[in-house]
């Protein structure tokens, strides 16, 4: 085979590639829909972060707005503090409520904002003061137990 | 007397191993050493990338569309009972490009590729090719093994994520196109939970570790042929066995390593 041939085969082969793997990244992947490096990172305190994990997404009115970028346990308050990295077009005001909730009955843990009333914004490595935390099913079946026991009996 | 004789049986073969990886190292280590000249002259690498990644494109894809098809097929009856039809571009998606892609792409490779490597060069010994290259003060490592290397090492992740494309085409052409999966749902929640340096780099990573272990094993296999007829048949079968032993194992160790906890 002369060579012209052979290098246009190659580089076929190669652009192939490499528009395969630009496919994959755009869109398969997250790289085309969710742009990293425009967010501000603020934090918030769980008392039981319950099955959320890094990279949970953060929903404001159910849009994507960020994503939680850490979750550690601060020894010093015994509760859970959670960073989340939110895109720079949505502020929020100082006093946002942070809820941990579960999408569907048995889908994945995120962050549901509920933002309130004032008028400062929320900047780069403030602290969202108001949360909820995740709701564990085991507690909630045992306050309906000590609630039902409680209770006289009928009769 | 027999037993001693299994025990000494025994030790030949571990020594007899443990000397084999040691050359196969040494041999490494040179190939590597010699690849500056190969990257000069790149037209050779050019040569052995038609013959490697070109020649194994039809296999590639073919192969990838149907296992992308078989996934969708699959998932979708195993996703249909938890009412979760809309994740089945999540599942072919991730299993294709964390482990179907590379592994499969990677196999397939060692058969297609690798095999006629070892073929090529353990006859280019036993005809005594590689002797005449000596004689004439051409290194043998860098005009052969080299080019062949490096032709392997860089066509195996554009191979593999090939795969991974052209078998995520096949899940949508069996879950959306044929059964009637919601379109919308199959993208966006692929594009949710697919992501770019967890999933998909890795996966290249992955295939960048098999293209260098695949080839690394054939040429050494072709290298090391003893020169006969039977010599280079049985190294060819030691080439397509040895290669995909080491992609599963290696496969389990990396996945290990890069999706443990996350």
């Amino acid at each position: 085979m002369e060579r012209t041939t052979l290098d246009l085969w190659v580089g076929m082969f190669v652009v192939a590639g490499i528009a395969a793997l630009v496919f994959l990244a755009m869109k398969v992947g997250n790289l085309g829909t969710y742009n990293v490096s425009n967010t501000y990172e603020v934090h918030a305190y769980f008392s039981n972060v319950g099955g959320l994990k890094p990279k949970a997404s953060i929903r404001d009115a159910g849009v994507l707005v960020g994503r939680v970028t850490a979750i550690n346990l601060d020894t010093q308050r015994y509760e859970a503090n959670v960073v989340m990295s939110i895109d720079k077009r949505y502020q929020f005001p100082k006093d946002t409520f942070a809820n941990i909730l579960t999408s569907g009955l048995l889908g994945e843990q995120y962050i549901g904002l509920m933002p309130g009333g004032d008028t400062e914004m929320l900047k780069n490595g403030d602290q969202i003061k108001q949360t909820q935390s995740a709701m564990v099913l085991e507690d909630l079946i045992s306050k309906f137990m000590f609630s039902k026991a409680a209770e006289p009996a009928a009769k | 007397m027999t037993v001693i004789n299994t025990i000494r049986g025994i030790g030949h073969r571990i020594i007899n191993a443990v000397w084999r990886i040691g050359v196969a190292a040494r041999f490494f280590f040179l190939t590597l050493l010699y690849s500056g000249n190969s990257f000069r002259r790149f037209h050779l690498i050019i040569k052995e990338l038609f013959s490697s990644g070109v020649m194994s494109l039809i296999i590639i894809i073919v192969a990838g569309l149907f296992v992308g098809m078989v996934l969708g097929l699959q998932g979708y009856e195993t996703l249909k009972r938890y009412g979760s039809e809309s994740a089945l571009g999540v599942m072919v998606a991730l299993g294709l490009v964390r482990e179907l892609g590379p592994v499969m792409a990677a196999l397939l490779f060692a058969s297609r590729a690798g095999s006629a490597m070892t073929a090529e060069i353990g006859l280019m010994k036993a005809t005594e090719q590689i002797s005449a290259m000596e004689m004439m003060a051409v290194n043998p490592i860098a005009r052969i093994v080299a080019p062949r290397f490096w032709a392997g090492v860089i066509s195996m992740p554009l191979l593999a994520a090939l795969f991974s494309a052209v078998g995520i085409f096949g899940g949508y052409l069996v879950g959306v196109v044929q059964i009637g999966v919601d379109e919308g749902s199959f993208w966006s929640q692929m594009q949710a939970a697919v992501d770019f340096r967890e999933d998909i780099l890795n996966g290249v990573i992955k295939s960048l570790v098999f293209g260098t272990v695949v080839t690394l094993i054939a040429l050494f296999e072709g290298f090391d042929a003893p020169p006969t007829a039977e010599g280079v048949s049985g190294a060819t079968t030691r080439t397509v066995v040895t290669s995909s032993l080491a992609i599963l194992m290696l496969d389990f160790v990396l996945t290990a390593i890069m999706f443990r906890g996350a």
